[in-house]
């Protein structure tokens, strides 16, 4: 059952639901997408975040950007460097 | 049936980028993927000690299919197993290759379609009761299966003259038929393929071909799981409503190309649904069917998961960006674009949504996010570590995978198929297990004492047929 409260846990944080939820927020989520949960809470119960809550959500907010951009230049660094070559001699046989 | 069978066969696509100006072409490049796997058995088609066969199919693709698995979690981890084996192979491979002084990298993806649109599948098999009619059942099934890429699709960037689309399917475009026998040309929904490699009076084999390979455990986890509880539920006539798609070979192409998943398709009555309305109509009467009837806690932690994808799929797909493959890569992609201020068009992003497949980890796009915490697990490292290397408990694949470790140890020559175990130095034993529910490994143990005994190397034993 584990999983459905992190699934639980995550919906409650993207709604804004409670200023305790912002430390378990998901790391993969954009900056943006965050604000704008802020703003207009959600489905659910997402009207309940306090002005606090809402301080942590936005401090919160600027790590993820963080987190999200270090993903994307780990991406970078791994990314094949000829891809468009790569793509174009991606030709398989039809399977099955 | 409450107690099912499950396997998946997964083709891989595969590629070797020559680093020089020598080249290995295909054909080559996949006996170096065999080459750590030398048995007793057909050169290109052995089984594993999971249980599991690993096989070059049609078309030069590695095919790996699980062991038979008792529940969707189980199969879930089995299916992952794969991966992990193909990457110890694939690493090896390279090795030996570049040994062969041939630089350049091999490349392995789980993924369904080509640069040209060659595509290359990702089978369910189901074991059904024989007595269940298959057409009816087919039937049933067809507006479900149609409809559940929108929680099951793995997305694909597709170039088309009018631009590029994000589909939500990688597989959607290449279904012709509702129902055929062929899977090369012609490829159907539902395959009327029936080896149940089991008793045939008793079950058939239901073949499923129009699913996408997964990358995340939650999507391959709930796909096979819901498939199970409609199919439970067609078996226990509990389908109560009739969502016959007027036209379900369309219906699956006009679906992948609308990421909102609300266009509206039209049945056979004349009425218009939703490809999220007829999920929600099976989801319920899944949720209904569930507290009155015997299902396992795999089918309510199916249905529980189900009825959240579809809560998020109505209201943003963006917040299933964790948990279903086709809006996972689809984030990856745009947050990409964004930073570097460039659009969809570039090459790079082809590149991104090959690279999202890549079973090798530390190149693979797809789990580099896990390593980051950014996709959803529902199992672990440990659980798919001892799913490389033993069978699962509780089915056929048990006898066969501890007999293979014995075979191995002892040095006996053996031949297997699903249901037949051959040995000897003339494959003149035979055990055959036509049950596939049938985990008595003490006959396997048994004749492997026999052989030790007798010396079968040496003495050829008169042709002995052992019945389980």
């Amino acid at each position: 059952m584990a999983n459905f409260i992190t699934i639980d846990r995550i919906r409650r944080s993207r709604d804004g639901s409670s200023g305790d939820a912002a430390n378990d927020l998901p790391l993969y989520m954009a900056a943006g997408e965050q604000k704008q949960k802020q703003k207009g809470g959600g489905e659910g119960g997402g009207e309940g975040g306090d002005s606090e809550g809402g301080q942590k959500m936005a401090e919160k907010g600027e790590d993820l950007k963080e987190e999200m951009d270090n993903l994307l230049d780990e991406i970078d660094t791994v990314l094949e460097e000829n891809a468009e070559e790569f793509v174009k001699n991606y030709v398989q046989r039809g399977g099955e | 049936m409450q107690k099912r069978i499950y396997g998946i066969e997964t083709e891989f696509g595969i590629i070797f980028t020559p680093e020089g100006r020598k080249t290995l072409p295909v054909e080559k490049a996949i006996r170096f993927l065999f080459e750590k796997l030398i048995t007793t058995e057909h050169f290109l088609n052995v089984f594993l000690e999971n249980g599991a066969r690993f096989y070059q199919d049609t078309g030069c693709h590695p095919e790996y299919a699980t062991p038979e698995c008792i529940s969707p979690s189980q199969l879930t981890i089995y299916d992952r197993a794969g991966e992990r084996i193909l990457e110890d192979l694939q690493i090896y491979a390279e090795e030996k290759i570049r040994e062969e002084r041939i630089p350049g990298k091999l490349s392995i993806f789980k993924n369904n379609t080509d640069f040209v649109g060659n595509s290359y599948g990702c089978h369910e098999n189901y074991l059904v009761d024989r007595d269940v009619d298959f057409y009816y059942l087919a039937e049933q099934l067809i507006p479900f299966l149609v409809t559940r890429q929108i929680y099951t699709g793995a997305g694909k960037v597709f170039q088309t003259q009018d631009g590029i689309h994000y589909c939500v399917s990688q597989r959607a475009q290449h279904i012709y038929q509702k129902i055929s026998g062929t899977t090369t040309n012609d490829r159907s929904i539902i395959n009327t393929r029936d080896e149940p490699h089991a008793d045939r009076e008793k079950y058939r084999r239901l073949h499923v071909i129009v699913g996408d390979s997964n990358m995340s455990e939650y999507t391959n986890f709930i796909k096979v799981g819901t498939a199970s509880v409609v199919l439970q539920m067609i078996e226990d006539n509990y389908i109560n409503k009739d969502f016959t798609l007027r036209n379900p070979v369309k219906a699956i192409k006009d679906i992948t190309y609308d990421a909102t998943c609300k266009r509206k398709l039209r049945l056979d009555n004349g009425r218009e649904y939703s490809p999220i309305e007829i999920q929600r109509e099976y989801c319920e009467m899944a949720q209904k069917y569930i507290e009155q009837y015997p299902v396992t806690e795999d089918h309510k932690k199916a249905v529980h998961m189900w009825q959240h994808v579809l809560d998020c799929l109505d209201t943003d797909p963006n917040k299933l960006d964790r948990q279903i493959d086709w809006v996972i890569k689809r984030k990856l992609i745009q947050s990409w674009v964004d930073k570097h201020e460039t659009t969809w068009d570039d090459p790079r992003v082809l590149m991104l949504d090959l690279q999202y497949h890549d079973i090798r980890r530390e190149r693979s796009l797809f789990y580099l996010m896990e390593r980051k915490g950014a996709v959803e697990r529902l199992f672990t490292d440990e659980q798919v570590d001892a799913a490389k290397a033993t069978p699962p408990p509780d089915t056929r694949a048990k006898m066969r995978g501890e007999f293979i470790k014995l075979a191995r140890e002892n040095s006996i020559q053996y031949d297997l198929d699903w249901s037949n175990i051959r040995l000897g130095n003339l494959l003149n034993v035979r055990v055959i297990c036509n049950n596939p529910f049938e985990t008595d490994t003490e006959k396997v143990a048994e004749l492997v004492r026999t052989i030790q005994k007798t010396n079968l190397r040496k003495t050829s034993l008169s042709k002995l047929v052992i019945q389980s």
